[in-house]
């Protein structure tokens, strides 16, 4: 039912990973790594716009491929991301982990090109289940745990997300289709009470399951507790999809929803403050896109042509930043096995390739001129000064001087320079990482620099193509140049100053999953006191009211069972037997390998019935 | 080479604090003689120094107020941000 000319990336992806672990010939193997995504980035970048791929199911008509402008530029930066990952992440001997991270691309690229609801919420779960893996498979005692907790997070964000689905069906009388949610756009773009009680229940679900996704605050912490945790590619993985597949589904379905613009105000400006307290590196690059998000989510917002624009571009350039930055922060735990600035510093003499790759990354995502953060997040706080939003535009401007003083200040010099506290142990192992790192690096940094050097690359596949010419006119105009770089080069200099302050400290920050991660603590004792209580109380009452009467009715079976059916049984047993020897090869009694084959299978069973 | 560069200006570090304050003050000068302020959207924005001014307050606010809310003793004292490493595993 596929048309003929249209092919699915996400498809590319699903059946290179069932393909992958067939291919097992060293050069053979790599080539075949690097192929496939190149494939799934070649039929995004070849696509045309219109519908494709459509088929019924039921009473529905769904839709796999919805090719427009917005849906077309972002498939185009999660397929080069892909590309780029999976050459960092090339040494990995381990065939799942390629699997599961091609799985959460193909997931994230499904819900890019779903055209209704039932489509992105089938890929909006093989995102979550995909990724988890990415934390599991760092096998280390806590990985288990952090996982369950992701896990948790989203199926819930998913719940939720669905019964906004079905109620929005509900209300308007069947239709799944996924295009913006009307009632969600306030009619004056200054932020009103008004719209908060004007938008409908199903409208605020669908937005709520989304910006759990965006990582909003409060429902924000699974993100620096997961990535944090994850492995050194799985995190390269992880921190371009969930959020910039949320920021699509946002910019699609919830343009101009007013709530949206402090909302990101808040992201922007919470992400900063934990930033300060991180100690350990990743978890403080994954406060960050907390904080870069809050931009994008503002954005949407805000919700006029040039705010979209920034918020696609945005996302545009983050990916290939962060991307960039937990391969320098990666590179660093995999070459150490520390990710902490208070057990490493002074690295620039060992690994000074993966300083400038993560320098690059840092001055990237500070929108240094020159570099991609400068020609996109300056587009959205222009588009709050144009709105006259004043207060909003202001403090994502005071968001981003942090921006500067942590990843761009802090992070390098932290690691690279500073106090020297690394053991002996680390300090003999750190080097430059494996030439494949440091190409998937270079690529990503070449990007970065780029995107802000030729300003047409990036603007040419904006959703706005007039305000984005118009934009391009004034962006390195010097009143622009010259406010970023005071901006940025006067925070350095309180960076300096101030440096004692920032001293790393060796402790963790306390954020909002302590209400879940405390929680499960008390569901615990409840489980273990009043709920035992309870259970034995009831147990007592059953053995004398319920147990007699059965042992006699037992007893009775028990005869019939054994002069009757074991003659047949024996039969069948020996069959089953046979059946489960197989069966205990496939499972080794961990449930996270049952996940995986249950999310294969149905995987399985829908490109069967999708392509007969 | 990066690396002899780095320790290169290293060894001249003092010389290098001193042309990046002599840049500083070269940008704000850039600034104020030279940029065309038009485009600004609000009345500070044509102020001098105020793009530098926000600058450093904003990184000395932003570093202030954050190691004070992660110090912070709330809730009558036992409870800060910023805790332990050992927290969640007591």
């Amino acid at each position: 039912m596929i048309n003929d000319l249209w092919v699915h990336p996400a498809l590319l992806l699903i059946l290179g990973a069932f393909v992958l672990p067939f291919v097992q010939r060293g050069s053979l193997r790599k080539v075949f790594l690097v192929a496939v995504p190149a494939l799934a980035f070649l039929a995004t970048y070849s696509m045309e716009a219109g519908t494709f791929a459509t088929m019924s199911f039921m009473d529905w008509q769904l839709t796999f491929g919805r090719v427009d402008q917005l849906s077309k530029v972002f498939a185009y930066i999660m397929t080069l991301m892909c590309v780029i990952g999976t050459i960092y992440g090339l040494h990995v001997e381990e065939d799942a982990q390629h699997i599961a991270a091609w799985l959460y691309v193909a997931g994230s690229l499904g819900v890019i090109f779903a055209g209704d609801y039932l489509v992105l919420f089938l890929f909006w779960e093989v995102m979550a289940f995909s990724s988890v893996f990415l934390v599991w498979f760092r096998r280390r005692p806590q990985s288990l745990a952090t996982g369950y907790r992701y896990l948790l997070v989203h199926t819930f964000g998913g719940l939720v997300l669905l019964a906004g689905i079905v109620l929005q069906y509900q209300a308007t009388g069947g239709d799944i289709s996924f295009n913006l949610l009307t009632d969600a756009v306030g009619g004056d773009k200054a932020f009103h009470l008004d719209d908060i009680f004007n938008v409908s229940l199903p409208t605020y679900l669908i937005m709520l399951g989304f910006i759990l996704n965006a990582a909003v605050p409060p429902l924000h912490a699974w993100l620096p507790d997961a990535y944090g945790e994850a492995t050194v590619t799985g995190a390269v993985f992880m921190c371009a999809f969930t959020t910039k597949t949320a920021i699509y589904a946002l910019a699609r379905g919830c343009a101009g929803m007013d709530i949206l613009v402090p909302l990101g105000v808040i992201m922007a400006l919470y992400g900063v403050v934990y930033a300060v307290l991180e100690n350990d590196c990743r978890r403080l690059l994954a406060y960050h896109i907390v904080s870069q998000v809050g931009y994008m989510v503002a954005g949407v917002g805000i919700g006029t042509a040039m705010a979209i624009n920034g918020a696609v571009a945005h996302a545009f350039a983050h990916i290939l930043y962060k991307g960039l930055l937990f391969m320098g922060c990666g590179s660093v735990l995999y070459m150490t096995g520390k990710s902490k600035f208070t057990e490493l510093g002074g690295l620039y003499k060992k690994m000074p390739r993966a300083f400038v790759f993560t320098l690059i990354g840092g001055l990237s995502i500070s929108a240094f001129p020159l570099f991609s953060g400068f020609v996109s997040k300056s587009m959205i706080v222009a588009a709050g000064f144009e709105e006259h939003l004043y207060w909003a535009a202001f403090l994502l401007t005071l968001a981003s001087a942090g921006t500067f003083l942590h990843t761009g200040l802090k992070v390098p010099y932290f690691i690279w320079f500073g106090e020297n506290n690394c053991s002996k142990e680390t300090w003999e192992k750190a080097a430059d990482p494996p030439a494949n790192m440091q190409w998937a690096m270079g690529i990503a940094a070449f990007f970065c620099v780029f995107i802000g050097c030729y300003v047409p690359y990036l603007y040419h596949m904006l959703p706005f193509q007039d305000e984005a010419r118009h934009y391009a006119e004034m962006v390195y105009g010097s009143y622009h140049v010259s406010e970023s770089l005071q901006i940025l080069l006067f925070t350095a200099l309180g960076f300096f100053l101030l440096l004692k302050k920032l001293k790393p400290e060796p402790t963790i920050s306390i954020d909002l999953d302590w209400f879940y991660r405390m929680g499960g603590r008390g569901f615990q004792w409840l489980a273990s006191k009043p709920i035992q209580a309870v259970d034995n109380g009831v147990n007592e009452g059953y053995r004398y009211l319920g147990l007699i009467p059965l042992m006699t009715v037992a007893r009775f079976w028990s005869w019939f069972d054994w002069h009757a059916i074991d003659g047949v049984v024996d039969g069948i047993a020996r069959g089953v037997r046979g059946v489960g020897g197989v069966g205990r090869r496939l499972q080794s009694g961990r449930l996270q390998n049952g996940l995986l084959y249950a999310a294969s299978l149905s995987a399985i069973i829908l490109i069967v019935y999708v392509l007969s | 080479m990066i690396v002899q560069l780095i320790d290169f200006l290293r060894d001249r570090l003092k010389t290098v604090i001193r042309l990046c304050y002599a840049g500083l003050a070269l940008l704000v000068a850039w600034d104020i003689i030279f940029v065309d302020k038009h485009h600004a959207h609000t009345w500070p924005e044509k102020l001098w120094f105020f793009w530098a001014l926000f600058g450093f307050v904003a990184c000395v606010l932003i570093i202030l107020v954050s190691k004070w809310f992660g110090h912070c003793h709330w809730f009558g004292g036992k409870f800060t941000i910023m805790a332990p490493e050992d927290y969640y595993d007591k």
